[in-house]
């Protein structure tokens, strides 16, 4: 393995591992702030231990991923120290932005996991809004820096250094709004599928457990709207990659030739020697529709740009078609929960849960959200090699001279590996320990 | 006026602070958590834990923010340092996520006494070893070793850190930290036992700080001449040397007549000056001798939005802060958490 491709490794593999802990810290707040909620409202004790329930697990995948954000913060100069050199100047302030976000969250996290009986309820719930805020806009600020890598802008280059640098206007890149609309849904619908599948396990092993029943439809109700949204931010962001990157939505689509009508690609292998995509089920007209909202436009294809531009294609069409083919799934059982929910309103409250076939489906589509994620994380990044900057830097031109990069990388994914199985364990025991039969006292001694 | 620049490097300085006096002294828990002995070994550790949970993941932003300030106002210092200091910064983010972790998994796992001692072990080496490396990356940013020609770093990937002045500042940073944890902890608690136990750390790590100070100062002389002659030399320098003096006398004074409401304070001050002369002394320099705060700094309109940035967060952050520090560190919610130990753990 040479030095790039272990410094890529090891981004990548650390993206991928904060990537999900970042998300669930974006969402469970909202969870549990919904929960907490209800139990002001209803003043049923059985919310007050959910939310206490949720705020456990939260806690340990808050500091798993606190720590591995931190080492990201370090990897961009440590792995990637001629970017940072050049950029920092220039996107820096999101991050900056995103280490106050942060900070807020963190403080506020604190108050709200261990301030149960220090604070007023009111205040309290006023602490887990203040949370579920901030985690959403840390999670934008980073992927607005992360878009600007995509569509940079706010600056000219003379002589190859940047000048005329505007910091405002590079937050404000093309791709800033849609790129981070669709993480932030994504967190959501990810977050609340898998969280509503667990309580779908253990409802199908103890149908009329109330606690998690309740569990459950929060849950779904966050991540099912979400997922309904999710194909609309889709929308917005494949006709803004079309627009801004259109090499990078040729690599998607697995389009070689340039093809005015072209159809849109249900799977197929594509195959770069040949330059052709092989097996896949077109939809005529379908990618000139989705791309430019006109059946007649023109796709440009990867034949028709330089061949050292190229991403590779088979890596990002595959996880491409992954990601869309996780979040149609979703869409699916969304609707179809909102239709049971819907036919069932006649009927006593919570009935629209009780369907085995309905439970197994969520527990099935309980890492569908997560898989998307990494697979939509690996379409937006390796979509954008060779670049770093998009046409501006290549990620060869801002590696670390240091050698031996595959230790580190070999370290850390030791490490990382070392802290999933743990953080898995322990979240395991969390659930067994979730309550059997529900009692008021729980709310107590679960304190 | 001072030049924008110079602001932001002075921000940055009271972030560092920051981090050392509030993530520090959670590190210097750690410490304490491995060497907790005698018949209330078990209480100093619960009581370290208490006094660290709901505030460690906060305390640990500083160094976020410091890191963050330093790529946005100053990318080709940050560039330069994470090259030439790649293999001690590599360490200490193993450091920061083992201690960060292994904490919270000991208060999420079995409450069996081995599981326990085992997440112990783990947080408290960890607690240990990340203070000794940044202690070292700071050392060798101040020995003046790091070089750089072309925006490429031409002194290699261990010469700069792996010298005895940077280790020397390593465990000088790591006694600094279980200072202020000793002394700190003496307020999280109302028993009188506990209070002399931490009392106790509080002064002989107070000693080890003199000694390793005498130490780093006696390095400097061939370790890091130009920090060390702007130490010695400077107008400002003896003064700065004379308040420090009294702030660590008032420490131990303080600690010894046990009111340590004012150890801390004085504790606090003592460290924030150490890290103040420090950036004086190496003034105007980020990275010596050819990085400057002048010759690395981000375009004009980038310091203006951060200083804009900075101003709107500290608005937000200081009442956060002060708001977490009251919910926490009141004295009556610690009684009550000692009397009711299991109502903590949320």
């Amino acid at each position: 393995m040479d030095d790039l491709l272990a410094a890529r490794s090891q981004m990548a593999m650390s993206l991928a591992f904060h990537i999900i802990f970042a998300a669930i810290g974006i969402a469970m707040p909202l969870l549990m702030v919904i929960a907490e909620w209800r139990y002001l409202r209803t003043k049923d004790e059985i919310y007050l231990t959910l939310a206490k329930r949720w705020a456990k697990g939260t806690s340990i995948l808050f500091a798993v991923g606190a720590v591995s954000g931190t080492v990201l913060s370090f990897e961009l100069g440590l792995l990637f120290p001629k970017f940072m050199g050049y950029a920092g100047a220039i996107i820096g302030m999101p991050f900056s932005l995103e280490g106050f976000a942060f900070f807020t969250e963190a403080i506020f996290l604190g108050i709200y996991l261990y301030g149960w009986d220090r604070i007023s309820p009111r205040k309290h719930l006023f602490a887990g809004v203040i949370v579920a805020l901030s985690g959403a806009a840390s999670g934008v600020f980073v992927v607005i820096a992360n878009a600007w890598m995509n569509t940079p802008a706010g600056f000219r280059i003379v002589n190859g250094q940047l000048t005329e640098i505007d910091p405002v206007a590079a937050m404000m890149n093309p791709n800033a709004f849609s790129q981070t609309l669709h993480m932030i849904l994504a967190a959501y619908a990810a977050t609340g599928f898998a969280v509503a599948g667990i309580h779908a396990f253990m409802l199908i092993r103890d149908p009329t457990n109330r606690f998690h029943r309740i569990a459950l439809a929060i849950a779904l109700s966050v991540g099912g709207v979400t997922a309904i949204l999710q194909p609309l931010s889709g929308d917005i962001l494949a006709k803004a990659v079309a627009r801004n990157q259109p090499i990078k939505l040729a690599a998607f689509e697995g389009q070689f030739e340039t093809e005015t009508g072209a159809g849109v690609r249900i799977g197929g292998i594509p195959d770069e020697e040949k330059r052709e995509t092989n097996y896949a089920i077109t939809i005529p007209y379908g990618l000139s529709i989705l791309a430019y909202g006109d059946p007649h436009s023109t796709v440009k294809g990867l034949n028709d740009f330089p061949q050292n531009e190229h991403p590779p294609v088979a890596i990002v069409h595959l996880a491409f078609q992954m990601m869309i083919g996780c979040g149609m799934l979703m869409l699916g059982i969304a609707a179809w929960s909102a239709w049971r929910f819907w036919r069932n309103r006649k009927n006593p409250a919570g009935k629209w849960i009780d369907s085995n076939r309905f439970l197994r489906a969520l527990v099935c589509a309980a890492p569908l959200g997560f898989i998307a994620i990494e697979t939509g994380w690996v379409v937006t990044e390796v979509g954008r090699q060779p670049w770093i900057i998009f046409g501006v830097m290549r990620t060869s031109e801002a590696v670390t001279p240091m050698p031996g990069l595959i230790v580190p990388f070999v370290t850390f994914t030791l490490l990382y590996i070392f802290l999933a199985i743990i953080t898995g364990w322990l979240l395991l025991r969390q659930v067994a320990a979730s309550p059997k039969e529900f009692e008021p006292a729980e709310a107590n001694d679960a304190a | 006026m001072m030049p924008l620049e110079t602001i932001v490097a002075g921000i940055m300085l009271v972030s560092l602070i920051f981090y050392a006096l509030l993530a520090g002294a959670d590190y210097g828990g750690g410490v304490w958590d491995l060497f907790a002995f005698g018949t209330r070994a078990k209480q100093q550790r619960e009581l370290i834990a208490k006094a660290i949970s709901p505030v460690w993941e906060a305390n640990h932003v500083w160094l976020i923010l410091v890191i963050v300030i330093l790529f946005t106002a100053f990318p080709p210092a940050f560039a330069t340092a994470a090259t030439a200091l790649h293999i001690p910064l590599t360490l200490m983010l193993i450091g920061i996520v083992l201690r960060g972790t292994a904490f919270t998994f000991r208060t999420y796992d079995s409450k069996h006494d081995r599981v326990q001692r085992r997440w112990s072990l783990l947080f408290s080496i960890a607690s240990i070893i990340t203070p000794i490396v940044l202690g070292i990356t700071l050392g060798a940013i101040a020995s003046g070793t790091i070089r750089v020609e072309n925006n490429a770093v031409t002194s290699g990937f261990f010469a700069s850190w792996l010298a005895l002045f940077p280790f020397a500042v390593g465990f000088f940073a790591l006694a600094l930290f279980a200072f202020l944890a000793a002394v700190y902890l003496t307020l999280e608690t109302n028993d009188r036992q506990l209070q002399e136990d931490f009392r106790n750390r509080a002064l002989v790590a107070g000693a080890v700080v003199g000694i390793l100070a005498l130490i780093v100062f006696l390095l400097a002389a061939t370790g890091a001449p130009t920090v060390r002659a702007g130490i010695s030399r400077s107008r400002w320098a003896l003064a700065l040397h004379i308040l420090t003096a009294i702030f660590a006398s008032g420490a131990f004074l303080a600690l010894w007549t046990r009111r340590f409401r004012w150890a801390q304070i004085c504790a606090a001050a003592q460290v924030s000056l150490i890290l103040a002369g420090w950036a004086f002394a190496q003034y105007p320099f980020l990275i010596e001798p050819d990085i400057t705060i002048t010759t690395a700094a981000a375009p004009r309109i980038t310091l203006q939005l951060l200083l804009g940035a900075l101003g709107v967060g500290a608005v937000l952050l200081f009442p956060s802060y002060y708001y977490l520090f009251r919910v926490f560190k009141r004295k009556n919610t610690l009684i009550a958490i000692r009397e009711n130990p299991d109502k903590v753990i949320g």
